[in-house]
Formats: C-alpha cells, structure tokens, sequence
C-alpha cells in the first residue's frame, strides 16, 4: 500500500485549492476594481470551461476502444434529451456488458 | 436571534442537492484511488479544492502523467465561472465579517451560488448562519463520501472491472452539452476536439488538453458572436 500522505501530492492538492479558491474570492475582488470586461475577453473567458472540457472528451473517444465508443455515442444522444444519470447508466451498462458478457 | 433557525433551513435546503451530489463524491473518491492518489489525499482534496467537476479533471489529468502547473491551469480553467459567481453575489453578503467571507467563498457551489442568489432576489436576508447551513450540507457529506469511495476503490482494485473509466468521459461530456445554448458553442466544441484529437496523435497525451483548450478559447475572442451578444445579460 502506498503511504498515507504524499509531499508532492499534498503540494499539488494544495495549489489546486489556492487556484480554486481565487476563483471564488477573485470576481468579488474585481467587482471593487473594475466596472466592465471588454467583449472578446469577456467570450474568451466564456469559452475557457468548454473549450478545457472537450479537450478531455474527445480524444478519450479518439483512443478509447469499441466498448468506450459505442458508450459514449450512446450517451451523446441521450443527453440531448436527458441529464447526467441516464447518460453515465447507459454507458456504464454498455460498457460493463461488453467487458463481463460478451 | 433566528440564527440557529437560519442554520437548519440552510440544512434542510441543501439536502436534496446533497443527495443528487452524493454519487459524484464517491465516484471521485473510487477514481483518485485508480489513478494513483491515497484515501487521506482524495480527502484533503475534496476538503480543500471542493469543486467537484475540477477535481474529476484535475485526477483524470493527473492519472495521465501531466505535468502539475497544467493540472493547476486545467482546475483553475473548469472553476473559472466561480469568478462570475463570486462577482453576482457581491451585494448579498457584504454584511459578512472578513472570516465570514473567507470561509463563505470556499462553500461556493454552483448551488449555494444559485439559492444565495435567488434568496438574496426575494427579498430575504442571505444571513451568515443560513449560508453557512447550506454549505456544510454539502461540504460535510462532500467529503465523508469520498472517503467511502476510496475504500470502495481501494477493494475493487482495476477499475475497468466495474467500468468507472467510462464514466470520466461522459461526465466530462454532459458539462459540455451543459454549455451547448452559449454563442458560438458549435464551432468552439468543434475546433477544440478537432485540435485536441490532433495533438494527442501527433504531438502527445498531456499536451492535448492544452493546445485544444488554446484554439478553442482563440476562436471564441474572434467570432463574430464574441461582439454581437455582449449585450446580453448573463443567465
């Protein structure tokens, strides 16, 4: 078993928190400061999460196998219509079905 | 005072967002085992960072071998839309002591942004203890959870075997779909899995996720959207 708490772990964890929480507290802080963001920024910092998102999306289908494919084809076209649990349901019994039954 | 009532209705109010959370914490807590972290390091994480998309990123990413100023950009990247959270909901706890505020920015959920919000809008007070409620609903359960999902994890061993690799990338997937009503979604979505597929062939793993993220954010400061929709309130 690996040890308890790692120091570069530990290090990472903690600067993901110091970038998380001036998140929170940074929008509060530029209310005080700034009156307007200009339009391009303002649609750049917009785009940011699903521009990052899909970057993590895509290629997982790129080089996934049969299996990960079809299941997450599968849950693209239910999530048009449906939310997050029918989508994760469908392609965790696709997957689990092709990995134990066939 | 109403303080400690305050307190419970925060409580009961963020139960059932609690319960509908409660899944995604051990499934955090079940794919920081699989990618290589402990059960005490998915704790502190989930204590620490409490954002649960960005956490799922930053272990998916981690899992990968990225470096770790990326992992920190990439977390930084998905909780970018607390600094418009954190901006709204200005005017309704500027009442709140300094240590109020520190501690009340790092409950703030997309939830607890939502009620504050639409608390605050109805003309009740977003009390201090009310808020605080309502995030420790969240937090506490938050964190318990991903302890029981690391255990979880740690009996299961591969994670294939239960199939929780699927579930990153349809997770990951439906937050996208979350955004497809936004200006410009389409081509954004479409250049940044484009060039994110070709960078992961050509140029390698870690380096997918930022040249994708890179031409997609580049193509949104430059659509014609980017001027046109400025106008717009934000929902």
């Amino acid at each position: 078993m690996s040890t308890f708490l790692n120091t570069d772990m530990v290090a990472l964890i903690l600067m993901c928190a110091v970038a998380t929480f001036a998140t929170r507290i940074g929008g509060y802080m530029l209310m005080a400061r700034m009156k307007s963001i200009p339009p391009r920024l303002d649609a750049a910092l917009n785009a940011v999460p699903a521009a990052v998102l899909t970057t993590l999306v895509a290629p997982a289908f790129y080089a996934g196998e049969i299996d990960i494919k079809i299941a997450m084809a599968v849950a693209l076209v239910i999530g048009l219509r449906f939310s997050v649990m029918p989508m994760l349901l469908a392609g965790w019994c696709i997957v689990m079905v092709f990995r134990h039954l066939l | 005072m109403s303080s400690n009532s305050d307190f419970a209705e925060g409580l009961r109010g963020a139960f059932p967002i609690m319960a509908s959370a409660a899944p995604f914490a051990v499934l955090f807590g079940a794919v920081a085992i699989a990618n290589g972290q402990t059960v005490a390091e998915a704790a502190l994480m989930s204590a620490t960072v409490f954002a649960g998309a960005s956490q799922l990123v930053g272990i998916e990413l981690f899992g990968h071998k990225v470096q770790p100023w990326l992992i920190v950009l990439s977390v930084l990247a998905v909780n970018f839309r607390h600094i418009l959270y954190s901006a709204a909901i200005a005017r309704f706890i500027s009442h709140f002591t300094p240590l109020q505020k520190i501690i009340g920015f790092h409950l703030l959920t997309d939830p607890q942004f939502a009620q504050s919000v639409q608390r605050g809008e109805s003309g009740k007070k977003v009390s201090f203890a009310w808020y605080l409620g309502f995030g420790v609903m969240i937090f506490v359960p938050w964190v318990t959870l991903t302890v029981a999902g690391g255990i979880f994890g740690r009996l299961v061993g591969d994670p294939r075997i239960i199939g929780i690799d699927v579930l990153l990338p349809i997770y990951f997937m439906e937050m996208v779909l979350g955004f497809r009503r936004k200006a410009g979604f389409l081509p954004i979505v479409v250049v940044s899995a484009l060039a994110s597929v070709l960078a992961y062939r050509y140029v390698g793993s870690p380096w997918h996720v930022s040249i994708g993220a890179v031409a997609g954010v580049a193509l949104a400061a430059f659509l014609p959207s980017a001027t046109a929709g400025a106008e717009e309130p934000v929902e």
